[in-house]
């Protein structure tokens, strides 16, 4: 199968399971982790590139244990033309992709840290962030 | 002696292009630097700016007589309905009025995507905006549906009217409960997941004048890009100074403006359509005052810096919706900018919900205009009530 990028999000229940070392152990997959924001008791996000035969196997052990699994076709983009940097997202980012530069206070967003979770889209009071296909 | 400067003395040093103009961000720190004494004499003008959002925000529109006359009944821009009862063709485009056949919060949160505050910022942008009306026909009146195009270049007058604007101080909004928020002050994330604000701070115009010593009807101000003018005070103005546990002044809280201006003159820049989501619709504005340094006392107030002036954290899980008057405590807009302050013993992430860097560009656009000699003081034909005068909002009994 041809390598797939795939976003991971699992819940504080779940955070302490170790099901990198399951993937690569049980269902034979490369894993290349390009994102990761995991810390105990807390949600997680996780951004993989997986190489292998098993893919679908591995998605489908992934999503019994509650983990889901949203492939990484979409990609969020700051309409810099409409951003006018009031802030309103950087403190529900979860991964600080979306950030107050100080001391000028201007919103940047850093695409290397964004999981695609939406929540800047969907809070975004002037509409600048916009989801790309 | 101490320094006492006239609004004419300063008008006439910005004819003769001679009147020093600063940003209320400069003055910070020329006056930790050189005093309020030496600044008062040398500087004439301090110039402040906010751009946030600003719930009562409208505009009277003039759309001009078809032919046959219609007297409007019920009026819609693009699909959002204004207030058509003043007059046959005359209409009031309200910031926070949503589509007619919005979801609103049915399939909650609701996303609000366009209102009056849209209407404005399409109309500004000089977009065609589509207007539909009707009438119940009159022998003066006979016409009875309309349905046309129009832009802001078409119709006779346009008229930014805003009732309450420029809030001097504002609550910084956090969430105890345990879950998810949508509110007007944004997304407050559970278990003080995060603190929003909304004022620039040191740079927020009424921060800088807070007993009113220069603003009042006739200040001449930057409004949306354009010339407007301050008409009263604001609707639910309660001027009055936050007192610490310790009796220490805290700085002002409560003041409000009414804003006007015309339409034509403003900038889709400085007017933005703004949606909340699960809250609403709104307009975020920008606005601009420039203060007249005429004596040291306005000196010293306007030289206020970001750890002098606090605002009130306040739960809108509990406290706000029931109108109970706890507050968690007080957080310097020092503190605010940083990035994180303690509520509870938590440390929290915080976020403002008005542009810093939009304020201090109107700040300098303000001092650019006065220094080139465009932009002459408006002296207030009658100054607003201030801390003093002991105005306290109503209840509504229901």
């Amino acid at each position: 199968m041809p390598p797939q990028k795939v976003v991971l999000r699992f819940g504080a229940d779940i955070a302490d399971q170790p099901v990198i070392y399951k993937l690569v152990k049980d269902y034979d997959l490369v894993i290349n982790i390009l994102k990761a924001n995991v810390n105990p008791q807390k949600e997680g996000t996780m951004v993989l590139d997986i190489t292998g035969e098993k893919i679908a196997e591995g998605i489908e052990y992934l999503r019994r244990v509650g983990v889901r699994v949203q492939s990484l076709t979409e990609e969020i983009i700051q309409n810099e033309d409409k951003c006018v940097s009031c802030g309103a997202c950087t403190a529900i980012c979860p991964t600080g992709a979306l950030y107050l530069e100080r001391p000028s206070m201007e919103v940047y967003f850093d695409s290397d840290r964004c999981v695609v979770c939406h929540l800047c889209v969907k809070t975004c009071p002037v509409r600048a962030m916009e989801v790309h296909f | 002696m101490a320094v006492e400067k006239t609004f004419q003395e300063i008008n006439e040093k910005i004819k003769s292009g001679k009147a020093v103009v600063v940003t209320a961000e400069e003055l910070v720190s020329m006056v930790k630097e050189k005093g309020v004494k030496r600044v008062t004499s040398e500087v004439d003008v301090v110039t402040t700016g906010t751009f946030g959002p600003m719930c009562s925000s409208g505009a009277f529109l003039n759309f001009g007589h078809s032919k046959p006359k219609i007297k409007m009944y019920r009026v819609w821009l693009n699909g959002v309905p204004a207030y058509t009862g003043i007059a046959a063709v005359d209409a009031y485009i309200g910031a926070t009025e949503v589509r007619e056949g919005d979801p609103l919060n049915s399939n909650y949160p609701g996303e609000f995507r366009y209102g009056g505050g849209h209407v404005i910022q399409d109309l500004v942008a000089r977009k065609k905006v589509l207007l539909k009306a009707i009438g119940y026909g009159t022998d003066c009146y006979p016409c009875k549906e309309i349905e046309t195009e129009i832009t802001l270049d078409d119709i006779n007058e346009a008229i930014l009217f805003n009732p309450r604007n420029a809030y001097q101080n504002y609550n910084c909004a956090v969430n105890l409960s345990s879950r998810t928020l949508y509110t007007y002050m944004g997304m407050l994330k559970p278990n003080l997941g995060n603190a929003h604000y909304s004022t620039s701070g040191l740079l927020s115009p009424l921060l800088k004048d807070p007993m009113f010593r220069t603003i009042g009807i006739g200040t001449r101000i930057f409004l949306g890009g354009g010339i407007g003018y301050v008409v009263w005070n604001g609707t639910q103005h309660s001027p009055s100074f936050i007192e610490g546990k310790d009796g220490k002044n805290l700085g002002p809280a409560g003041g409000t403006l009414a804003v006007l201006g015309d339409l034509k003159q403003m900038s889709p820049r400085w007017l933005v359509g703004t949606s909340f989501i699960g809250y609403g619709a709104t307009l975020t504005v920008g606005l601009g005052i420039p203060i007249p340094l005429l004596n040291e006392e306005v000196c010293r107030y306007a030289a206020a810096g970001d750890d002098e002036l606090f605002a009130p954290i306040v739960d809108y899980s509990e406290a706000y919706p029931n109108r109970l008057p706890d507050i968690l405590g007080y957080v310097s807009y020092a503190e605010l900018k940083s990035g994180k302050i303690t509520v509870k013993g938590k440390e929290v992430p915080t976020a403002p919900l008005s542009s810093y860097p939009r304020a201090r560009e109107i700040a300098r656009i303000l001092k650019d205009w006065i220094q080139k000699g465009e932009f002459m003081l408006g002296e207030p034909v009658q100054l607003l009530p201030n801390a003093g005068a002991g105005i306290k909002t109503n209840v509504l009994n229901g």
